[in-house]
């Protein structure tokens, strides 16, 4: 369905552009385009909904290439505002591009409540999902073999997990389930077991694992302190406004009100 | 000709005709077009990665970014036909010997009870047999053959068992009580016992129909994907009794929702090759029937 949408969308996308620069100057209507982080769909799409519903004759675009993509077609002027799920590199900052954090997906690390394992820093978890560490007892736990439980490929929250702990592509999991509701009761069914699930969704049945000591909470993911997180940020063009309709959405999207429809998608809102 | 001025004489038949027709032809279209549609957006995948690659690669990685994407589903097909042998050989004997209980040696009341027992376990959506089988015997398998993770080919096994169950016992059922009451009479007027009766006479002359039954359990089992994600692990490996394993049915459902390019395509594939055993198990189920009408 989603797919529909953006394709309908990016329809009226074209529409627009060929209707020429009319629509810009128009009073009613007016575009906003996004390019960029496909881990950002469900936060950006939460966002552009309610904005369509906010400002009606507004048309929202996503288009979902990925961050890289997104900060190049803001650079190239194809989009109002490229979206990423990393922080501007130097060098892309030395280029004119502006970063705004939108919010931040934090990762909580579950296991199972009866799991003597509290705490784990990074790397450990990068070998325990490569499977450079098998057993409990490696990390301080008891002797039993690690269960490790993902997300399916593709899921935004996996691309998360894997790409904060350099594990893409080699993460042996032993069960890949297809929502967090998934993860998060298979990991309070088996002792051995570990998993990931976005701070948002957490649940008593399961305990979340502090990492290098701080606990995922807003607060440390916001700080920065817990280090199992990532921005989703908004990229723009330095010294250049944006069209009315466009800064009207990015004021909406930072604005205290988007709070709430972010932390529904599942990331922390950063403001 | 008579039969044809009957119709022009009351033009309301007509009319009630041409909507009977009508609704035919929508059932006979969907078909039509969703086997148009599955094999034009199933194709392309095949072409791009090779049927030989394709359908004998053991390795699915469709999404590997620092190494190329591998899309070889071996581990899907062999983890599908396991999955549902096992179903058959655990789920038939249970059902074909309830189904003889309940069709010839059940009391009447009992044979009530049970029957509509059958009726309400096919009623019950998959989802709930997958969630009692991940609350349940997820952790049961895990304590009882002491393995690390109780989702496996196992699990998804005795699921579909289950689930096959009703098909097969509601199709034995009508094949075993349309055996004429005569061949069984003869075979108590010739000293059989009651037992040796049933499985002797009425089970041989109700052949066709069981098999019939088996087959369409077959087909329930291989197309089931909802409760068997919920059990089975959905890792890509090759199939172990104990491995967590990802089915045909559930290779398309859990990537489907992110997915593009090759990858999307590469889904249509396997959505194609699942039809196609769908297909030839269709064609089995139409033998068997026939067979049983000419018999």
């Amino acid at each position: 369905m989603k797919k529909i949408m953006m394709i309908v969308l990016a329809a009226i996308t074209a529409a627009t552009m060929l209707a020429g620069c009319a629509a810009d100057n128009g009073s009613a209507g007016g575009s906003v385009s996004t390019d960029g982080s496909t881990s950002m769909e469900k936060v950006i799409g939460a966002l552009g909904e309610s904005f369509m519903a906010n400002n009606q004759g507004t048309t929202f675009t996503y288009n979902p290439t990925g961050s890289g993509s997104g900060i190049k077609a803001v650079l190239e002027g194809r989009c109002d505002i490229g979206l990423s799920s990393r922080s501007l590199k130097d060098d892309e900052k030395s280029e004119g591009l502006n970063e705004t954090v939108l919010a931040y997906d934090g990762i909580a690390i579950i296991v199972n409540p009866e799991n003597p394992v509290n705490d784990l820093d990074l790397e450990t978890i990068a070998k325990l999902y490569t499977g450079e560490i098998t057993n409990w007892k490696g990390v301080g736990g008891s002797d039993a073999e690690v269960v490790l439980i993902g997300r399916e490929a593709g899921s935004g929250t996996r691309d998360g997990f894997e790409s904060i702990t350099g594990t893409a592509d080699k993460c042996q999991y032993r069960q890949e389930l297809t929502s967090t509701g998934d993860v998060i009761t298979t990991v309070s069914q088996n002792p051995n077991a570990i998993g990931y699930a976005s701070l948002a969704s957490l649940k008593d049945s399961v305990k979340a694992l502090t990492v290098g000591g701080v606990a995922p909470t807003e607060d440390t993911v916001k700080d920065g302190s817990y280090v199992v997180q990532r921005p989703f940020v908004l990229v723009t063009k330095d010294g250049e406004a944006l069209s009315e309709t466009a800064q009207k959405f990015y004021d909406y999207a930072t604005s205290a009100d988007a709070a709430d429809i972010i932390a529904k998608a599942g990331a922390v809102a950063a403001n | 000709m008579k039969q044809n001025k009957k119709h022009t004489a009351k033009p309301i038949e007509a009319i009630v005709h041409g909507v009977f027709l009508v609704a035919g032809l929508i059932t006979v279209g969907c078909v039509l077009l969703i086997t148009v549609y599955l094999i034009i957006s199933g194709l392309p995948a095949i072409k791009e990665i090779g049927l030989i690659p394709f359908l004998f690669g053991k390795v699915w990685a469709s999404t590997a970014k620092t190494t190329e994407p591998s899309f070889g589903i071996l581990p899907f097909i062999l983890t599908s036909v396991y999955g549902t042998c096992g179903a058959i050989v655990l789920g038939v004997p249970v059902g074909f010997m309830a189904s003889v209980y309940i069709a010839k040696l059940a009391p009447k009341k009992l044979k009530a009870v049970m029957q509509s027992a059958v009726s309400l376990l096919a009623g019950i959506p998959s989802v709930v047999y997958g969630l009692v089988g991940m609350l349940v015997l997820v952790p049961g398998i895990r304590k009882l053959f002491n393995v690390p993770d109780g989702a496996s080919l196992l699990a998804a096994i005795v699921v579909l068992a289950i689930m096959i169950l009703p098909s097969i016992i509601k199709v034995s059922v009508t094949a075993l009580e349309a055996v004429p009451k005569e061949y069984e009479d003869a075979s108590l007027a010739l000293g059989a016992t009651e037992v040796e009766t049933h499985f002797k006479v009425s089970v041989p002359a109700a052949r066709s129909g069981i098999a019939a039954a088996v087959v369409l359990g077959v087909g329930r089992a291989i197309g089931e994907a909802m409760a068997v994600m919920m059990v089975s692990g959905n890792a890509a490996n090759m199939p172990g009794l104990f491995e967590s394993v990802r089915f045909l049915t559930t290779a398309v459902a859990s990537e489907m929702s992110y997915s593009g390019g090759l990858q999307r395509q590469a889904l249509f594939s396997i959505a194609l090759v699942l039809f196609v055993f769908i297909m030839l198990i269709n064609a089995a189920l139409n033998f068997f029937l026939k067979r049983d009408k000419e018999a």
